[in-house]
């Protein structure tokens, strides 16, 4: 992906902090000492290019809403299958396939913790597969974004 | 701090990121009947009392070249665990740092962390330096391949 000075400083120095004011890419802006159209249209061009997921707020586990770390042991031979089918639920925010017995590892985020159980028991349903229920205990994490370049 | 049904709204509003446009939060807050002036408010009062943890530019780690990524999981005996997980929270290299149930017979891991990196190499580094100073027993889960990865979405989604 090419990226040029302006996009990585865009990458790496806003992921906290954003402004909550009228026009927040102004400031941005000021500070990258470009205009706030081209802040929007930078930010637009990452997003196309699937380097910014969003410009939006990341929530404390557990403070809106239930979730759950869940994984499934799934036979090889039915991996595309059962990838496909956890992905295409709505509650399912992540899927990853990973090194493991149990290899797809998905996290479902709900309203409360009894449509996060109800969530489970559908996957359960359609794949005939017992999900490993993981929800979160305690939370060591201090989130501060992710360091790019420095 | 009780999240009203009002924040839930904006909570939802916001799930999947604020507009690129002039006035953002304006827009989001026409869009579920709330002044700009509520919303800054609002979204103002979650931020201090560590409900949003942080409000910015999220990123796709793979996309920007950081192609590997481990969970890790580590066998922390459970009267330790919470001091362990504080302190390896601290480690520049762990991205998140959760601790989760056993399910005797089953899972036998308590501690949760992620680790990337800019391939495999790297990861298993940091871990192996990890790992010197927390000796417990660990396993490296490596993605092999992403299904899916958006924010979450709260509300009525299905």
């Amino acid at each position: 992906m090419e990226l040029d000075a302006l996009d990585r400083r865009l990458l790496d120095e806003f992921q906290r902090d954003f402004p909550l004011v009228s026009r927040p890419y102004e400031v941005l802006a000021t500070r990258l000492g470009i205009s706030g159209d081209e802040v929007q249209s930078r930010l637009r061009r990452l997003k196309d290019k699937g380097a910014v997921s969003r410009v939006g707020a990341v929530f404390k586990p557990h403070a809106v809403g239930a979730s759950t770390l869940a994984a499934l042991a799934v036979p090889p031979e039915d991996l595309e299958r059962v990838g496909e089918l956890v992905s295409a639920i709505p509650e399912v925010n992540h899927n990853y396939l990973r090194e493991h017995d149990f290899n797809l590892w998905f996290v479902i985020c709900a309203d409360d913790r009894s449509a996060v159980q109800r969530t489970l028991r559908e996957i359960r349903r359609r794949t005939g597969l017992e999900p490993l229920d993981l929800p979160l205990l305690e939370d060591f994490h201090i989130d501060l974004g992710f360091p790019l370049w420095n | 701090m009780e999240l009203t049904q009002r924040d839930m709204a904006l909570v939802r509003a916001l799930s999947e990121g604020l507009p690129l446009s002039d006035c953002p939060y304006a827009d989001i807050g026409a869009r579920i009947a709330m002044s700009e002036a509520e919303v800054l408010t609002r979204l103002q009062a979650m931020v201090e009392e560590g409900i949003i943890r942080r409000l910015g530019v999220v990123v796709r780690h793979r996309e920007l070249g950081f192609r590997a990524n481990a969970m890790v999981v580590w066998n922390v005996p459970d009267e330790v665990v919470s001091e362990i997980g504080r302190q390896m929270a601290e480690a520049d290299c762990v991205t998140l740092c959760y601790r989760r149930p056993r399910r005797p017979g089953r899972w036998d891991y308590s501690l949760f962390c992620m680790v990337h990196g800019r391939d495999r190499a790297q990861v298993e580094a940091q871990v192996a330096e990890l790992a010197q100073h927390f000796p417990y027993e660990h396993k490296l889960l490596f993605s092999i391949r992403r299904f899916k990865q958006c924010g979450a979405l709260y509300g009525k989604v299905a």
